[in-house]
């Protein structure tokens, strides 16, 4: 299959320290990929890198275009979506305006988004900063949503989230990864079992595993070495 | 009783002036990070832009004059701070001390040059006579300036706060004073929001410029770095990057310094108001705009 997204020797400094230390790997054009590993390995600076969000060294194309030194906005542009850890939603405006201020495609995604998410066109006239922290990745989602994308950066979509809302995220990434390519930074490997195709696995900045996620997830052993968990 | 009114009324005018100088003051940081302390520029650049369109203008009638005047100095306001912003302070993005050193070195370096080319003396400036006359409210005669001044501030706010809430760039601009990086990772060009912002700061400083030369009636190389002390002032008071604390800081400072001028001794009016600010960043040190907005 075709690298939607291919990465090449990316180095990336944070003050003194060496977070990404050459790391390589391609992401395949459809379905989700999820990148592991375990805290503070270099996930979240990942795709900070790929969106521009942190200077970087080394090579990173998408759809064979070097976009190593494009602006954050022009990588957007080019069909990126992002949904940051933390979700990162605009807590002074409303949903509405969370929403509007994301629209890049001249006919905006909203019978998705709302058939996705029907509990934010209720909540459109709230202040995003009031929402739970449910409702708060809703709206992180659905900004990335709203636009056609080739590929969607996905940090931690369940992080501090309750089991049911969990498992709601999950649902809603299966249907995503029906309509572009996700790469996923996931610690909830239930989640990351019901929805990955391909896994990458980081540890200390490098790159220790590229391979199909079942496989990865069905070798107890490995998972632990790797992830230290189960 | 008239005392108090007119010491109310220029204190409020007073504070109009303030927030020309300090609301744009407040966006650019609020958006950008950047202590502007090019902004007394503005102001002074405007001023002089007003002046010497005036001046040029002999024998036409005064009101063209002033209306003239005072259009070309908020554009050349306007105009010098997007220069500002795409030759000085973009380069310097995120580096915060260059941004200070750079600011404060125009900010010396516009003086300078106008120092050196109209002198350090203050110049006369015309203004429309009904602006020199008084109005009589409640027993007090209050020069009609200081009303221009109010209603100045308030069409400035009104419009400033009817583009950040009604239009995509407003949306952009208060969206950047929250997470910046994440206006850039929803694909927006923020930087255009730059240049927009420190135009209508600009814009701003400089129609407070052109209304202290109606308020002073004269104009002076050193009135945009006398003014943007007091504008900092405010700034800090009301909280960084919050338009509506920063409306109520200025009026509150334009009164705290009138009303001490008067009531407790003429001089003590600038101590009073350093005292105010020592006062609020004890007790609230992020402004008053943690109370407000």
């Amino acid at each position: 299959m075709a690298a939607l997204l291919s990465v090449r020797d990316l180095h990336v400094y944070l003050g003194e320290s060496h977070i990404l230390q050459g790391i390589d790997f391609d992401v395949a054009e459809g379905g989700v990929t999820a990148l592991l590993g375990r805290n503070g390995v270099g996930k979240t600076t990942t795709l900070r890198a790929l969106m521009g969000l942190v200077d970087r060294r080394g090579r990173i194309e998408l759809a064979g275009d070097d976009v190593t030194s494009t602006a954050t906005h022009k990588i957007v542009r080019r069909g990126v979506g992002y949904v940051p850890e933390d979700r990162d939603v605009f807590a002074g405006l409303t949903v509405d305006e969370n929403l509007r201020l994301a629209e890049r495609d001249a006919e905006p995604q909203y019978g998705l988004v709302y058939d996705l998410f029907p509990e934010l066109k209720e909540r459109g006239k709230q202040l995003a900063g009031t929402l739970s922290g449910g409702q708060q990745q809703m709206v992180a989602i659905a900004r990335a949503l709203l636009n056609r994308n080739r590929v969607l950066l996905v940090d931690e979509p369940t992080k501090g989230l309750a089991p049911l809302l969990v498992a709601e995220v999950a649902r809603v990434l299966e249907r995503i990864s029906e309509l572009t390519t996700v790469l996923l930074v996931e610690q909830n490997l239930g989640v990351v079992q019901r929805v990955a195709r391909d896994a990458i696995v980081l540890d200390t900045g490098r790159v220790v595993h590229i391979g199909p996620a079942p496989e990865l997830l069905a070798d107890t052993a490995m998972v632990h070495r790797m992830l230290g968990v189960g | 009783m008239s005392t108090f009114v007119l010491l109310t009324v220029t204190g409020i005018g007073l504070g109009a002036l303030y927030f020309l100088i300090a609301s744009g003051l407040s966006l650019i940081y609020g958006l950008m990070g950047v202590l502007n302390f090019a902004h007394g520029a503005f102001l002074t650049v405007g001023a002089y832009a007003m002046w010497f369109t005036e001046s040029k203008l002999g024998g036409t009638s005064i009101y063209v004059r002033f209306f003239l005047g005072s259009l070309v100095g908020l554009v050349v306001g306007a105009v010098f701070a997007a220069l500002v912003e795409l030759v000085l302070i973009r380069p310097l993005y995120r580096r915060h001390i260059e941004q200070v050193l750079v600011t404060v070195g125009l900010g010396l370096a516009t003086t300078a040059l106008i120092v050196s080319i109209w002198g350090n003396d203050a110049r006369p400036v015309a203004a429309p006579p009904w602006l020199g006359r008084t109005t009589t409210l409640a027993g007090a005669h209050i020069p009609n300036d200081r009303f221009v001044l109010i209603v100045a501030a308030l069409v400035v706010l009104i419009g400033l706060n009817a583009f950040l809430r009604r239009t995509r760039y407003g949306l952009i601009i208060r969206a950047g004073v929250e997470n910046r990086a994440m206006v850039t990772a929803l694909g927006i060009d923020v930087r255009r929001a730059f240049t927009l912002v420190f135009a209508i700061g600009g814009m701003c400083a400089a129609l407070a410029g052109v209304l202290s030369n109606v308020y002073f009636s004269t104009v002076d190389p050193q009135r945009g770095t006398s003014l943007l002390i007091f504008a900092f002032i405010v700034v800090v008071i009301g909280g960084l990057g919050s338009l509506r604390g920063t409306a109520i800081a200025a009026v509150v400072v334009g009164l705290v310094q009138q009303y001490a001028n008067y009531y407790a001794s003429s001089g003590l009016g600038d101590l009073s108001v350093v005292l105010l600010l020592g006062l609020v960043l004890l007790a609230r040190p992020g402004g008053l705009s943690r109370s407000f907005t």
